[in-house]
């Protein structure tokens, strides 16, 4: 895939299955599935529960490998890469946002969305204001010396939303990121993502709501592991109030 | 993360989780502790028992009568009657005798003492003015045997201060007091200072006399039951039992040194039987020891493992966030060193005073060596970071995801 060009492919996956096998019993969790996202698209993945949602996220991510298939993340072979450059790959390219938000134990929510940049090396400095400025978009100003478990699962959710942004990925990966969140807090949170898509960058999201899915300018459906429908969102929703007070965009 | 940054990172983690810190601080803190106490223990009682022996007197050679080797007969030592006086007087005058600076004769038995109403069972030695010299007794009260005493054959006993206890109740002072011992009257003129008595005879519980009195008026015989014999140094310990060796053989006649009707013994014989004793003892300890550095090592291998599952998913989580391998295992490996310092810093401090106090219960001498702390934090200190490394190399190896799932 050349570099140069305009509608430049950032995720291919080709055929990729998943299969667990857990004793006798064989899961296939993913199955075959093919599909390329562009640069700056904003995704979402819609589908029942169980059905291979989160596994196909976690590839995207390159937090785990497919059983088959090639997985193709900016015209590098994810399969070949070490373990290292994964790691620089996750760390820079990609903000993942878990489903189940997977934060550090009894560590303040600054800490936790501090935790990325560390292992970029920025300045110590830099990091506190870049996590108070991420947890303030979420709406936790107040809550950023709290611990993670004295946190309710919505506000866990922002601190693991606040995380995921926080290094400006290219690439967003958003597992049910409204998932605990009240309405109006999520439009929040849709919002941010808007910002982000607006700076050109890619969200993928997997959402089971069609309202927080009428977000996203296309929906990728997946039922038993199997891509079944790709659909272009026409009625798109680009609900954003007062574009002007953002700091960036 | 650079270094710096790591270990600060480290130390928030080991305050956040205080309980598992506790635990595994608690394991290394028992593990070397206990090996601290247990081993400078066993080497204050040996310590002991080698200032006890060294305090019976220095430089010491003993000659006792017995048959060493005889035909069919074999002489217990100090059971003969082959030593007499002329003997010991021999080898003061002796000019084949270079390294000998004190010799003391010796006659003991047992003997019924009373004073006034009551009445005990002590040891009586009749003895030179020279062997308060070569046996280190000094007085309390009064003075010792004199050399006109010994030519007088005066009736006048010196006794310690145990017999003080047992004969004379009250805290009068004994010295001018009588005593009657094998039914004859003592004038009391010395009491003994106390050495102590725990060794393997109670140096306080004697009654000293004039040896010629002793022959005259309770043995009844010329011979003499040892020989006390100080050497001019300790370098010379060997010449001096060579040459009393010699002196007395020729004096009794003997050619063959195997058929000897006496035997030496020196001050260093006792001492090396008295340390492969207490070698003993400390080996037993060491092996105690050993055992508590294996319960400390396994209980803080224990903590470390238990604590995989929840330090599995941190690793998944900080993988996915971008830790590199490396950077991860250098993070677990400072948190176990500083366990490691941590519980090594209060074992060895709970070690000493632990061993410090029971020195001071035991009355032994209070020692800590190095190479036992050296032990046991190497032991420990090794355990604790093998421990916590291990695990950690083996969750960074694992798929983000599958370390963030581990049960
Ligand atoms: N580690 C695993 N071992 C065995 N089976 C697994 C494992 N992880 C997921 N599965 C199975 O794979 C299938 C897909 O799981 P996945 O988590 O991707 O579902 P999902 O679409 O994200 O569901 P939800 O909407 O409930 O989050 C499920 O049937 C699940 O049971
Ligand atoms: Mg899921």
């Amino acid at each position: 895939m050349p570099k140069n060009q305009k509608n430049q492919t950032v995720i291919s996956v080709e055929n990729i299955s998943k299969v667990y096998q857990v004793g006798e019993v064989e899961t296939v969790a993913l199955d075959t599935v093919s599909f390329t996202i562009a640069k700056g698209e904003f995704v979402a993945i819609m589908g029942p529960s169980g059905s291979g949602k989160s596994t196909l996220m976690h590839i995207l991510g390159a937090l785990d490998t497919p059983t088959s298939g090639t997985y193709t993340l900016d015209g590098e072979l994810v399969s070949s890469l070490s373990d290292d450059e994964l790691a620089d790959i996750r760390n820079r390219k990609i903000g993942f946002i878990f489903q189940a938000f997977n934060l550090l134990p009894r560590t303040t929510a600054l800490h936790n969305v501090m935790l990325p940049m560390a292992y970029a090396g920025i300045p110590v400095a830099e990091r506190e204001e870049r996590a108070a400025d991420a947890l303030t978009k979420v709406g936790l100003a107040n809550r950023i010396h709290h611990y993670s478990n004295q946190l309710s699962g919505g506000q866990q959710q922002r601190v693991a939303i606040a995380r995921g942004i926080v290094m400006d990925p290219a690439i967003l990966l958003a597992d049910e990121p409204t998932g605990n969140i009240a309405s109006n807090q999520a439009d929040e949170v849709m919002e941010i993502f808007h910002t982000i898509h607006r700076q050109g960058h890619t969200i993928v999201m997997i959402t089971h709501e069609p309202d927080i899915a009428a977000h996203a300018e296309r929906i990728l459906h997946i039922k038993d592991g199997k891509l079944v429908n790709d659909e272009r969102n026409t009625q798109k929703t680009q609900r954003v109030r007062k574009p002007e007070d953002r700091k960036t965009g | 993360m650079d270094i710096r940054e790591q270990v600060v990172e480290s130390f928030r983690t080991l305050t956040v989780n205080k309980l598992r810190t506790g635990l595994a601080i608690l394991g290394i803190v028992i593990g070397i502790g206990s090996v601290i106490a247990l081993i400078s223990l066993g080497q204050g009682s040996q310590q002991m028992v080698q200032n006890q022996i060294q305090s019976l007197g220095a430089n010491l050679l003993t000659v006792q009568p017995g048959f060493s080797q005889s035909g069919s007969v074999r002489g217990a030592a100090g059971g003969g009657t082959t030593l007499t006086l002329d003997d010991a007087l021999a080898l003061s005058t002796d000019p084949t005798i270079t390294t000998v600076k004190n010799v003391s004769p010796e006659v003991s038995s047992r003997q019924q003492v009373t004073a006034g109403r009551n009445n005990a069972n002590e040891q009586v030695y009749g003895v030179y003015p020279a062997y308060a010299d070569i046996h280190k007794i000094t007085l309390s009260s009064g003075s010792f045997v004199t050399t006109s005493d010994l030519a007088a054959q005066r009736k006048v006993a010196v006794i310690g201060p145990q017999v003080v206890t047992d004969l004379f109740a009250t805290d009068a002072n004994p010295v001018g007091q009588k005593i009657r011992v094998k039914g004859q009257e003592y004038t009391v003129i010395g009491v003994t200072a106390s050495k102590g008595g725990t060794g393997f005879q109670n140096q306080d519980a004697i009654i000293y006399i004039p040896l010629s009195t002793a022959q005259k008026s309770i043995t009844g015989s010329s011979s003499i039951n040892s020989i006390s014999v100080e050497a001019a140094s300790q370098d010379v310990m060997t010449t001096a039992e060579d040459q009393v060796g010699y002196a007395l053989l020729k004096r009794h006649k003997i050619a063959d040194p195997t058929q000897a009707d006496f035997s030496i013994f020196s001050q260093q014989d006792i001492l090396n039987t008295a340390s492969s004793v207490t070698g003993t003892f400390t080996s037993l300890l060491s092996g105690i020891a050993a055992i508590s550095l294996l319960v400390g090592g396994i209980g803080i291998m224990n903590i470390m493992l238990v604590t995989v599952t929840e330090r599995t998913r941190e690793i998944g989580l900080r993988k996915a966030l971008g830790a590199k391998r490396a950077t991860i295992i250098r993070q677990f490996l400072i948190e176990s060193i500083i366990l490691t310092i941590l519980g090594g810093c209060i074992g060895m401090a709970f070690g000493a005073t632990v061993s410090f106090i029971l020195s001071k219960v035991l009355s032994i001498p209070f020692t800590i060596t190095m190479s036992s702390v050296l032990l046991s934090i190497g032991v420990s200190g090794g355990i604790g970071i093998i421990f916590g490394w291990y695990p950690a190399r083996t969750a960074a190896k694992l798929q983000p995801i599958e370390a963030l799932r581990y049960e």
